[in-house]
């Protein structure tokens, strides 16, 4: 047990001051405030601007739209809304999306995009994380609703509320907490999601101005500039891991914050 | 037995099954209207799902089957054609353990008001004074209106599940052993609001205890594994029980 602990505690701290101390001393402002020009990947200027903004104009509103839909799953799998057999299978095939590795997903809407014609664009990389994230924040709104307690469904219910009053207005408040970490989960995965948008987002050293441009994101970007041959450039992708990994961060205090504040009017 | 006059509510035959097992079986019952009606009886004998048949809040748990009818107002409320957010309104509902709404004390009350009425923003912060006064909680918590329900006592707690009740106007008030997470100050409180509440609304009051069915109740429903054994008012059943089982249960020898 002991031994177990030490590997993820020592693997945490090695990580982490990996990516700190490469990151930390390769990251510039010129890294942060520049996008990649011509040379960058050959060690010239530039920087990674296109690939911070890339991964929050893919990762934000595909955790915002995977949000909309998982929020309406998961108050449909309530025992107030459906059968259980339904539930059950419901339940069984998010379980099943879940382990589907993203990889597929990016194939998936790469065959789409495929048959409408319509090239690697940040609409399709939006597309793929949703469908990547909605099982996992699904599933988590899912268990934090099934723990909201009978006794509060009744109460909402004998003042005479609907059962979609019941769902919106008093359930989603009491699980608020648990739907907040919920999407907190979804958009981590997302943010740091390579395989799902490779083919999709495609690669840009720009930064999108429409919907139907291609674009970098930090994991992709990541991929790109370890596979070139030179040290100098290699040390870049740590810089934006550890990007990656300050934005990740944020997004976790920010959202503890929330369900802290969330948590003010839960009864328990 | 002596009819009760204005009856609010009757049962004709009603059976409730739960996983197949009976709960309830041929139950008829008439409770008076604008009384305290006591619904006793040992633990499991159906008391709590007979109390939650009458605004329909059976149906939202799995497996559960009823039949027969149960009428309120003239009408049996368990046909499938009525709009059930409509009867529940009817009858405000006092659980075991308080469970107040995750808002706040004043959003608590206002959420009722809003759900059945559109009302200007005055008048929902009237009828919540209105509310809160009733049960005797206005001059604890009027400075903290905004904080949320769950910072309240228990006991606190429960009488703003009263208050929230009170707000949709409804004709019944179905209590669940109301005092029973409480301390004997809160439950006093609450046996008082309720005796006082009598006037006004149908009180229908589940409990364990003989004591407080005896201080409270104009009449009396006696439960026994699933039946109604006897029903009258309190005087003619605390002194002269017909039924031996009744009697044994008076005195104690079954719990």
């Amino acid at each position: 047990m002991i031994a177990s602990i030490f590997i993820v505690i020592s693997s945490l701290v090695i990580i982490i001051s990996i990516v700190i101390f490469n990151g930390a001393t390769s990251l510039s402002i010129e890294m942060v405030t520049q996008t990649a020009s011509g040379g960058f990947y050959l060690g010239k200027g530039g920087g990674i601007l296109n690939a911070i903004l890339g991964s929050l104009f893919l990762a934000l509103p595909a955790t915002g739209l995977a949000y909309l839909i998982s929020i309406g799953i998961a108050m449909y799998l309530q025992r107030d809304f459906s059968h259980h057999g339904v539930s059950g299978f419901v339940r069984l095939s998010l379980d099943i999306l879940w382990g589907i590795p993203s990889i597929v997903y990016g194939i998936f809407c790469l065959t789409i995009m495929i048959a409408l014609g319509i090239g690697e664009s940040l609409l399709f990389g939006i597309i793929a994380l949703t469908l990547l994230e909605i099982p996992i924040i699904t599933r988590s709104i899912d268990e934090s609703i099934k723990m909201v307690p009978h006794g509060l469904k009744e109460g909402a219910y004998s003042l005479g509320s609907t059962k979609f009053e019941t769902a919106t207005k008093v359930v989603r408040k009491q699980a608020m907490p648990g739907i907040l970490a919920g999407v907190l989960l979804g958009l981590g995965r997302g943010i740091g999601d390579a395989a799902s948008i490779l083919f999709t987002a495609g690669f840009s050293d720009r930064i999108p101005t429409s919907l139907f441009d291609s674009t970098a994101a930090l994991p992709t970007t990541i991929y790109h500039i370890f596979q070139m041959p030179y040290p100098s450039v290699q040390q870049k992708a740590y810089a934006a891991a550890f990007v990656l990994l300050i934005i990740v961060l944020s997004i976790s205090i920010i959202s503890r914050t929330l369900s802290k504040k969330s948590t003010k009017y839960v009864i328990k | 037995m002596t009819e009760p006059i204005n009856i609010q509510i009757e049962t004709d035959k009603l059976d409730v099954y739960y996983h197949k097992n009976y709960v309830l079986r041929d139950v008829n019952i008439k409770i008076p209207a604008k009384q305290l009606t006591a619904i006793i009886g040992p633990s499991g004998c159906g008391k709590t799902t007979l109390l939650k048949s009458f605004n329909r809040l059976l149906e939202i748990q799995d497996e559960t089957e009823i039949s027969g009818k149960i009428i309120v107002d003239g009408i049996n409320i368990l046909n499938n054609k009525l709009y059930v957010p409509d009867i529940r309104k009817k009858m405000g509902l006092l659980s075991q353990k308080p469970y107040p709404l995750p808002m706040s004390i004043f959003d608590n009350i206002a959420y009722g008001l809003k759900i059945h009425n559109k009302i200007s923003a005055k008048e929902v912060e009237d009828l919540v004074k209105y509310c809160l006064e009733e049960v005797g909680l206005w001059n604890e918590i009027k400075n903290r209106l905004h904080d949320p329900a769950s910072r309240l006592s228990v006991g606190q707690q429960q009488r703003l599940c009263l208050a929230r009740a009170i707000a949709v106007k409804p004709e019944v008030l179905l209590c669940d052993e109301p005092t029973s997470a409480l301390d004997p100050i809160a439950a006093q409180q609450i046996e008082k609001l309720l005796s006082t509440l009598k006037r006004d609304y149908t009180v229908v009051l589940v409990t364990h205890t003989l004591r407080q069915a005896k201080r409270l109740a104009d009449y009396v429903i006696f439960l026994y594994f699933g039946k109604v054994v006897e029903q009258g008012t309190s005087g003619e059943f605390f002194d002269h029980p017909k039924h031996s089982e009744t009697k044994a249960y008076i005195a104690g020898d079954i719990s």
